[in-house]
């Protein structure tokens, strides 16, 4: 516990010398204060950086941790000569970059916040908690990525497929599907389909603090009691960690067995 | 209010001096309704004193003021209806009724005037009535300040709060109505007015007229009616200043428009609806000056209305702005206020250089395969909306505002 604790302080040394994580924090930092400047009310506010969110941190995340993994090399294989243990050090280096990456996100979208609009209800913190969430999500994909494959360019390669597939593609695919099998009773099968996409699963989080009125017009009754209480949220939340924890295992499990 | 109602029933009981007076109340000679409007003559004034009084069938034949005093409670006990009104003149205040009796064959009203008209019904309460108040065929009827509130659990078993049928110059205002079926009622309605009511959780429509020309509704408040308000086949009406609210569901429109021709919707909120406004063949209607915010349809017009106008509104923060079933359009949007515009104005008139498109690809998907729902506001989704809005292929391409305005109409 204390190897793992002395790692992540480390990591956050390392990480707040460079630039990379000023610059992340300006860029939310600045975007919501403008958009405050502009005369957005706090909900409009909230549904701009939507979609900045749903696009901006899975990409950052997942590219950004591929390529600390890789650099983080010879930091690991120095402390892997030492007596740590393998769960210490991953933990340690996932922890170590999933905090300081999450903490920045909060400071750049709260702050604003709190001095245009003070503490907002509702939208406001499930803005936060899908950005929370999808930095641990997508961080955890990249390690698991970057353990798995020795290449650098492969490694980063892999990272940007995998998330244009989840941004964009994915959702393709589900309208595809959608209108290929329009004769069919759907809406199970809908349901479903957005828990294999974490980005998909931060978007209707949202949807039902933004769109819940136009969502209760639809007439299917398994999507009203999805969407009608806090059944739907629920769900989508538990799944969105499951999303981050299945990653986590999967890249320790190879982080263990891998001969450096 | 107080000094009101005293000064009110001393002129009364003043001018009872030459007209009869009589009194009702377990204290009095006459113990129960019916007698004392047995006994009255043409012109009377009955005061009815607190207590509960179980009677129904109770019958008005000649002009006559029915006072209660501190909310006398006349209690139908489900049975039939508790009060009919045959004659003209004839001013009923200051009562609770309770309890008119339900049936499938008759529509048993609280309080039904029957060809009877310049009357007056105001200051009172009903509660857990089939029917409130029910008019019908009279004119110049005065519906004003009632509360009125029922335990309507399904349709086939309620009734209508105020019901009108062929009526002529009625004044509804200042009335609460909830728990009925729908909230107001009118059909063969002509010049009434019905302003600042409130009409929520209806188990239908919080305000629900047809063949009804040449009415005005103006500060009333609809919301969180199972399905909102309809109106349908009536022409020259008058909609101002109205709130519609909060009415969620698969069939819930803020203000539902079937048939309506030549008509002024100006100056209401549409607030948190599935569908802000929905017109179904409705012509020459005046749209100017609303405010359409956070519902899921802002606007759904069927190609089947025809010469509309839709100007000086703003659309903000709905899911979708505008939806419609054709690639034609016969209406005219001009200079309203959009929130999702993202053009410029480079000779700073205020309006927009490039015309907005508000018929989203997404809507049309969505018309035709609900589950799609589920992609609204995925990237993938935006980036077929900006492709499409550049390049109209399946949208109305005429369906633009050509001069969206730059800031909000306040």
């Amino acid at each position: 516990m204390m190897t793992l604790l002395k790692i992540i302080k480390y990591q956050l040394h390392d990480l707040l010398r460079g630039k990379w994580f000023i610059i992340y924090t300006a860029v939310f930092f600045l975007l919501t204060d403008g958009l405050f400047r502009f005369g957005g009310d706090p909900g409009q506010v909230s549904l701009s950086l939507m979609n900045v969110v749903l696009f901006i941190i899975p990409l950052v995340s997942i590219v950004f941790g591929t390529m600390f993994f890789y650099n983080s090399r010879e930091f690991m294989e120095l402390l892997l000569s030492q007596p740590i243990s393998r769960i210490s050090l991953y933990l340690g280096l996932y922890l170590g970059l999933a905090l300081p990456l999450s903490a920045v996100y909060l400071i750049g979208v709260g702050v604003p916040f709190m001095y245009h609009a003070g503490i907002q209800t509702g939208s406001y913190w499930i803005l936060l908690l899908v950005g929370v969430s999808l930095t641990w999500v997508f961080t955890a994909l990249a390690f698991l990525i970057a353990v798995m494959s020795e290449q650098r360019v492969k490694g980063v390669g892999m990272t940007i497929v995998l998330w244009l597939f989840f941004a964009i593609l994915y959702d393709g695919i589900i309208l595809f599907i959608l209108f290929a099998l329009e004769d069919y009773p759907l809406e199970k099968l809908t349901l479903i389909l957005s828990l294999f996409n974490p980005i998909d699963l931060g978007r209707i989080l949202m949807l039902l603090q933004f769109d819940i009125a136009a969502l209760m017009g639809y007439t299917g009754a398994l999507f009203s009691k999805f969407y009608g209480n806090m059944f739907g949220s629920a769900v989508a939340v538990f799944a969105l960690w499951t999303w981050c924890a299945i990653p986590v295992w999967l890249g320790y499990r190879a982080f263990s067995k891998k001969d450096f | 209010m107080l000094v009101l109602r005293t000064i009110l029933i001393i002129t009364i009981m003043s001018s009872a001096l030459w007209a009869g007076l009589v009194q009702v109340g377990s204290n009095y000679h006459y113990t129960t309704v019916a007698e004392g409007l047995d006994v009255s003559l043409s012109g009377d004034t009955v005061f009815v004193h607190p207590g509960t009084y179980v009677e129904s069938g109770l019958a008005i034949s000649h002009a006559l003021t029915l006072i209660g005093l501190d909310n006398p409670i006349i209690d139908g006990n489900h049975s039939g209806e508790i009060l009919t009104v045959t004659a003209d003149d004839v001013i009923i205040e200051g009562f609770t009724f309770k309890g008119s009796g339900l049936s499938h064959l008759d529509e048993n009203a609280a309080v039904r005037f029957e060809e009877a008209n310049n009357g007056r019904i105001s200051h009172n309460r009903f509660e857990d009535n089939f029917f409130a108040i029910y008019i019908s065929k009279s004119e110049n009827v005065l519906i004003e300040n009632n509360i009125i509130s029922g335990l309507a659990q399904t349709e086939s078993r309620s009734g209508n709060g105020i019901h009108l049928w062929y009526c002529k110059n009625i004044n509804i205002s200042g009335n609460s109505i909830s728990g009925h079926r729908d909230g107001i009622y009118l059909e063969f309605v002509e010049q009434c007015e019905v302003t600042q009511n409130h009409s929520t959780e209806n188990l239908r429509y919080g305000l629900h007229f047809m063949f009804s020309n040449h009415n005005e509704y103006n500060n009333n408040r609809f919301d969180n009616n199972g399905a909102g308000v309809a109106v349908m086949y009536s022409r020259h009406v008058d909609m101002h200043n109205n709130v519609f609210a909060d009415n969620w569901g698969s069939a819930a429109y803020g203000l539902l428009l079937k048939d309506i021709y030549d008509s002024n919707i100006t100056d209401n909120q549409f607030n948190r609806n599935t569908v802000g406004l929905y017109s179904e063949a409705c012509n020459r209607i005046q749209v100017e000056g609303n405010n359409f915010e956070n519902n899921g349809w802002a606007v759904k017009i069927m190609a089947n209305s025809m010469d509309n106008v839709f100007t000086h509104n703003n659309f903000l923060a709905n899911t979708f702005d505008i939806a419609t079933n054709s690639r034609q359009n016969f209406n005219t949007f001009s200079q309203n206020y959009w929130n999702r515009y993202r053009g410029y104005d480079l000779d700073k008139d205020g309006i927009g250089d490039i015309p907005f498109h508000p018929v989203k690809l997404f809507s049309l998907l969505t018309e035709k395969n609900e589950p799609a729902l589920m992609l609204m506001r995925s990237i993938f989704v935006e980036i077929m909306d900006l492709a499409e809005s550049y390049i109209p292929i399946l949208t109305p391409a005429t369906l633009i505002d050509a001069e969206p305005l730059m800031r909000i109409n306040s």
